[in-house]
């Protein structure tokens, strides 16, 4: 399986050669360098670190700054362990994966933090039906409705689904199928939407089948 | 250059024909049934363009048995064959909405000249 970690650019259209329309995400994809790999001798599991995104030297902390010196390579902002990846040969320390590593028609899954929707109530947050608007109803469009029984329990069950923080969490979408690929932008352009904001930081890895 | 733009950028027609709101316009548009391809042709006045880029749409409104039709078009399809510009509409605003409470003469459109 390789993975690469990406910026999110925006959504546009595309068409296809039967003239449908297809909604796609831009990613910035890559280059990414591996930082790191993780063997089963030395640290217990494999994995392949990836960074993406240069910063400035003076930045970087001395620990960070020796870390990346020893993969041969500039200081990154985003560092990103990916397990279950297969670690062959070409894979050295410090050589670049770029979005060429991922070809047109593949499934991937994408996963990142969602937008954050600040207190929400249960209609949006967990898709409650509301109250009715008509037949001499007042305040109960929005409302939860029932919470629970009455002397028993005597209490409300944890784990209620009630109004609360909603967004800014980790999601992960499957079965998106790449649509195009810009080798000489790093550019990779998926089917469907993809959490996050613009400019948010996105980790795409290849599914296998 | 806008990146996201650039990944759609080859798929913007340059042989559309220049026309706005208020212009009689017949969209040739390409229908595929089963394994035949035909031309069919929807004749209407344009009452709103909208968007930019490869994102532009244009809706079409024509009066079918004293019904009015809408149909929106995205510009850059590939679905449309041609579009011909058959008369330049006079009108003062760029959507024409207003069509929609009109009919018979008062929905006419003067010719610019």
């Amino acid at each position: 399986m390789s993975a690469l970690i990406a910026k999110k650019l925006g959504m546009t259209r595309l068409f296809d050669d039967q003239g449908k329309n297809i909604p796609v995400t831009v990613l910035q994809a890559g280059p990414c360098y591996i930082t790191q790999i993780k063997t089963k001798e030395v640290d217990g599991y494999e994995a392949l670190q990836l960074g993406f995104l240069s910063k400035k030297e003076k930045l970087t902390t001395k620990p960070l700054a020796g870390h990346f010196k020893k993969a041969d390579v500039s200081p990154l902002r985003i560092l990103k362990e990916f397990r279950d990846v297969k670690i062959d040969e070409s894979m050295k320390l410090g050589s670049e994966l770029k979005v060429d590593i991922f070809e047109v028609g593949d499934t991937v899954m994408v996963s990142g933090v969602s937008k954050g929707k600040g207190f929400a109530g249960g209609v949006k947050r967990h898709g409650f039906h509301g109250g009715q608007k008509t037949h001499g109803q007042s305040d109960r469009l929005r409302a939860p409705g029932s919470i629970g029984q009455s002397s028993y329990p005597s209490r409300v069950i944890k784990g209620t689904r009630m109004a609360g923080r909603m967004g800014g969490e980790n999601v992960t979408v499957r079965n998106l199928e790449v649509v195009k690929i810009d080798p000489a932008n790093n550019l990779l352009v998926i089917k469907g939407a993809i959490p996050g904001s613009i400019q948010g930081i996105v980790y795409v890895k290849k599914q296998e089948l | 250059m806008n990146k996201v733009d650039l990944v759609a950028n080859e798929q913007i027609r340059e042989d559309i024909p220049d026309f706005s709101s208020g212009d009689t316009v017949a969209v040739h548009l390409k229908v595929i049934e089963g394994d035949k391809e035909r031309v069919q042709i929807f004749q209407g006045v344009v009452i709103q363009k909208k968007g930019s880029g490869i994102n532009a749409t244009f809706t079409v409104r024509k009066v079918s048995n004293g019904i009015g039709v809408e149909r929106v078009f995205p510009l850059n399809s590939p679905r449309i064959a041609k579009i011909e510009r058959l008369r330049a509409g006079k009108v003062r605003r760029s959507k024409l909405f207003y069509l929609r409470n009109l009919r018979g003469k008062a929905a006419r459109i003067d010719e610019k000249r």
